[in-house]
């Protein structure tokens, strides 16, 4: 709708999917210990209640959306549609390696975040395909978010960042947003924080551990000047943030 | 909110001194009221405005008839339909009102063509499908390739809009202290809701025109507009439309021109209503400038001399950029007292968007300079903040740089006093609320990260027009059967005047009803909203109008009452002869009689400044201190504005709610320019002309306020108020700027200070 209210985009054909009720349902499977998440469904239902309690990053993610009267509109279908680097809640789906479940005239398809986004505002929909719903995982351990902006509220990222850690596998993600043309996953600091230290419940790691992980973490941003910040201020926001979030998930 | 004195004496509801209600709020609140851009005529076309894409480029041809050819177009003009002057301008007429063929357009969004149409959608067609070939020119965007002279002549009235120099004292004075800085302010906008919009509607079988339009000043619209359609200026009758805001941003022509040539070339009535995005282009805004200072001063802090030279950017047109350049020359020294001073000023036309009226008008670029050069003297002498302003604070009777007296009440030093005896605010607490932190529900932060700081600004600022400027205000007063009406041009913008013209007549008349006429040109010019002059100029002349009937009144009752006309007052809704103690309701007073008055109010005269910058050049003075405290994240760069505390010099309180309204709104208004508010302009090309990426402070970046009202009866002025828009805005900028400079520990000599001036 922005594109067409404020980018003078003209389609030829607009489907309402406003009235198609599972498309606003959420579900919590316990066997699979998953969360999946109807593609209208708000970003006010995600800030609190129990979709807070088991995907607290995603929760942490759609209060950072714009105002109260966005965040009733806006849903995680739209930023999937859209799939712009500053998408609020594509850092979460991203670290918490989600499936997109798809629907189009071929039928239903299942994709991987890894798959999802291939650029800016370009993503896997083909034509005729719209997000049905979205699956994370409930994760035993600890997750967090965080977003830079240039106003304390109603702002778009400058700079954002998941980070979750799976103490029982002892695994630590973290993906970064508005930092390159996708979300971008950093596998190689995942690697590193792998190899040098316990990730699993009760792990300590000391301060240096962190900022270096910071830095691993911006060295794998690959940030632009624009009008909204510089390249390097990017940069050195997300390693303040994940060296900042790596500290949390310890706390 | 505390105010040192109590008000007014009368506390009869809606008088002088009272919190009268706004005749406008409750529709305001309750979404009735009707904006400019909510009117609507019977057979109305809608109006677009083609703009061009480029900062600097020669006009080669204009082709519209594949436009004319879209069904639902109704007409299209450009330059060669402009019957009268094809340009307009506030101070100098250089701006085309749409750009020719062989001529140039000067900045990216200049107006090229205007059509007319039976909808929006079909407008925007028809702007798509006129062919413009231009031939692209390399912009002028750094201004001080004018001040070099290196810059080619960008328009046939030069480069130059202004040059001008104070020089005053013994110029052979050396300070035993020394401190100097290059400041710098990014383009501001005023950012006001309620976007331009403007409604024509041609006479029928006539050649004159109603338009209904958005804007701070009637009359001087109607002079531009009629020198441009070549039409008298009785055959043109503006009304007021609703207005949102303005901020000086409707001070110059935007839509006005464009909407009534269509009107009459189409014969039907047009409303042409700017998105936000347009509105970017469509309007002026505040100057960015880059000011260089030195100040010296004794062993003691006593300032000795300032120097300082001023750049600013006034872009493609000229608009008020001379009056702009004067008024930051002139307020170089702020409120303090200084002998000597040797200033430079200069204006200058760039392909960088046009830069006109913003409130605060040249004074906000000045303050920030000498207010960071005051922080750095305190520094450098040792002395906080506060002591090294109090040991030059200004007084009445003070002669200024440009050798004009300080005539008005002047309480700097209880400003400054004032708002250092306002309690800090509590330290951040370790289980503050997450929107408490910088960078809010970012959750970028914890208490942990943050340091906090504290700084000052004090600032003193000009009212009224100046440089020898009659910008006089008229009123009309009616009392016709006992029903009190008032008649005025003023532009009623958001900021009261409405509410104080009926507090003033409830006040005078003795009347609890007064009913608001049509604010129009059908009465003479109020002079624009603007410059802090409403309520000392047509408060005045509202005053002047009502005394007038109120004379009347008394002549009528003295005879038909037999009271004795030399004693006779209004006491509360009576008439009342002292002498004998008999009392007449005004109701009954004026039962059957239709008195009706019309009275000009105009200001003590002002003169030019003379090559040295010497001269009686403002009419009066209003000083403001703030004290800002922020709590900053210093590895992020991210800032929250905890507290502002202020004390304002505002003369006397005519309506506390309002005043405390301005104060507050001005802050968050300075506020924005220090950390966040800026057009970002690059090779002449404006990159963020929406609310997404220009942003203004929300509610959580606004700060707490706590505020004390300096109530000194101002003896210059009608109603002995000074005006209270522009001063809240001034100097909390600085001040902001120095609380963070105290946090960080770092320069920052610019504002809005980013995120990344902080922490890289």
């Amino acid at each position: 709708m922005v594109e067409v209210n404020l980018h003078g985009r003209q389609p030829q054909t607009v489907i309402n999917l406003r009235r198609v009720e599972e498309l606003h349902e959420w579900s919590h499977r316990h066997t699979q210990q998953t969360v999946t998440i109807g593609s209208a469904v708000p970003y006010s239902v995600m800030e609190t209640g129990k979709i807070a309690e088991l995907v607290p990053a995603l929760a942490q993610a759609a209060r950072t959306v714009g105002s109260p009267q966005i965040r009733a509109a806006g849903t995680l279908g739209g930023n999937l549609g859209t799939c712009s680097p500053a998408g609020d809640s594509l850092p979460v789906l991203s670290a918490l390696n989600a499936v997109i479940h798809l629907i189009g005239p071929q039928g239903t398809r299942d994709v991987a975040w890894g798959e999802f986004m291939l650029g800016v505002k370009k993503n896997a929909l083909g034509s005729g395909e719209f997000v049905h719903s979205i699956t994370v995982p409930v994760i035993q351990g600890w997750q967090g978010y965080a977003k830079v902006g240039t106003r304390n509220a109603m702002v778009i990222a400058t700079a954002s960042a998941c980070l979750v850690r799976d103490t029982e596998e002892g695994l630590i993600s973290i993906a970064l947003g508005s930092v390159g043309p996708t979300i971008i996953r950093c596998s190689q600091a995942e690697k590193w924080l792998r190899k040098t230290t316990s990730l699993r419940a009760g792990a300590q790691i000391n301060a240096d551990l962190a900022v270096e992980f910071g830095r691993r973490v911006s060295d794998e941003a690959t940030p632009i000047d624009d009008h909204r910040s510089t390249a390097a201020y990017r940069r050195h926001c997300v390693a303040i943030l994940a060296q900042r979030l790596l500290v949390r998930s310890l706390a | 909110m505390t105010t040192t004195h109590p008000t007014s004496t009368s506390t009869r509801a809606g008088t002088l001194g009272t919190n009268a209600h706004r005749p406008d709020g409750v529709a305001k609140v309750q979404g009735g009221f009707a904006f400019s851009s909510d009117m609507w005529s019977e057979n109305m076309l809608w109006g677009a405005t083609l703009r061009s894409p480029h900062p600097y480029a020669k006009i080669i041809s204009i082709d519209d008839s594949a436009a004319l050819a879209i069904d639902g177009v109704e007409c299209v003009v450009t330059a060669q339909d402009v019957p009268g002057n094809p340009y307009y301008g506030l101070i100098m007429s250089d701006q085309p009102v749409f750009a020719a063929i062989g001529d140039t357009v000067r900045y990216c969004g200049e107006p090229i063509a205007a059509v007319a149409a039976d909808h929006p959608e079909t407008c925007k067609r028809a702007l798509a499908a006129i062919k413009v070939v231009y031939e692209i020119l390399t912009p002028v965007t750094n201004p001080q390739d004018c001040v070099s002279g290196i810059a080619p002549q960008i328009h046939p009235q030069g480069n130059v809009y202004r040059h001008q120099r104070i020089i005053t004292g013994d110029q052979s004075i050396v300070g035993d202290v020394i401190v100097e800085g290059t400041y710098e302010i990014g383009m501001q906008d005023q950012a006001f809701l309620g976007l331009e919009s403007a409604l024509a509607i041609p006479d029928s079988g006539g050649e004159g025109l109603e338009l209904y339009v958005a804007t701070q000043w009637l009359h001087e619209d109607r002079k531009q507009i009629a020198a441009c359609l070549n039409i008298p200026e009785d055959k043109i009758r503006l009304v007021l439309g609703g207005v949102g805001g303005a901020f000086g941003a409707r001070e110059d022509i935007s839509l006005q021109v464009h909407t009534c040539l269509l009107a009459l070339k189409s014969g039907r009535p047009v409303r042409i209503s700017y998105g936000r995005e347009e509105s970017f282009y469509g309007h002026v805004h505040r100057h960015p400038a880059t000011i260089w200072m030195r100040h010296h001063a004794d062993r003691n802090g006593k300032i000795l001399k300032i120097e300082s030279t001023m750049l600013f950017d006034g872009g493609a047109y000229c608009s008020t950029s001379p009056a702009v350049l004067i008024n930051a020359i002139t307020h170089t020294q702020g409120p303090y007292k200084c002998d000597t001073a040797s200033v430079e000023g200069w204006a200058v036309r760039t392909n960088n968007p046009p830069c006109g009226a913003m409130r605060g008008f040249g004074v906000v670029q000045a303050c920030f300079a000498h207010e960071s050069q005051m922080e750095k003297l305190g520094v450098a002498l040792g002395l906080s903040p506060v002591e090294i302003r109090l040991r030059n604070v200004m007084e009445t009777g003070d002669r200024l740089i440009t050798g004009q007296i300080m005539d008005s009440v002047a309480p700097v030093e209880q400003c400054i006093r004032e708002t250092d005896a306002i309690a800090m605010p509590e330290p951040l607490l370790p289980n503050a609320d997450i929107r408490q932190i910088p960078g809010g529900t970012g959750l970028t932060a914890q208490p942990g990260n943050i340091v906090r700081g504290v700084g000052w600004g004090v600032s003193m600022k000009n009212l009224m027009y100046s440089e020898g400027f009659d910008d006089y205000s008229t009123a009309r007063c009616r009392m016709t059967d006992g029903v009190v009406s008032v008649k005025f041009a003023t532009s009623e913008v958001g900021q009261g005047f409405t509410m104080l013209a009926q507090q003033i007549a409830r006040t005078i008349l003795g009347v609890d009803e007064v009913l608001l006429d049509t604010i129009d040109t059908q009465v003479g010019s109020a002079g624009s909203t603007s410059a802090s002059r409403q309520t000392w100029m047509s408060g005045g002349a509202v005053k002047a109008a009502c005394e007038k009937v109120l004379e009347d009144l008394f002549d009528h009752a003295a005879l038909t009452f037999e009271l004795s006309r030399d004693h006779v007052r209004i006491e509360e809704t009576d008439i009342v002869d002292i002498l004998s103690g008999r009392r007449i309701a005004v109701s009954e007073a004026s039962k059957g009689i239709n008195l009706d008055r019309t009275e000009e109010y105009h200001h003590p005269p002002t003169e030019d400044l003379d090559e040295n910058g010497q001269g009686n050049c403002h009419v009066a003075f209003a000083f403001v201190a703030h004290r800002a405290v922020v709590d900053v994240d210093v590895e992020l760069g991210l800032v929250k504005v905890v507290q502002i505390a202020t004390a304002q010099d505002v003369g006397r309180i005519l309506n506390p709610i309002s005043v405390q309204g301005q104060v507050e709104g001005g802050i968050a208004q300075g506020l924005g320019l220090a950390v966040m508010e800026e057009i970002i302009v690059k090779d002449g090309k404006v990159r963020n002309p929406s609310f997404t990426d220009y942003l203004l402070p929300t509610f959580l970046d606004a700060p707490l306020v706590e505020m004390v009202l300096i109530e000194e009866f101002e003896p210059k002025s009608p109603l002995g108020a000074k005006g209270v828009g522009e001063p809240p805005c001034i100097s909390v900028t600085p001040a902001i700027a120095n609380a963070i400079r105290n946090a960080t520990g770092r320069e920052l000599p610019r504002v809005p200070i980013r995120p990344y001036d902080i922490c890289l």
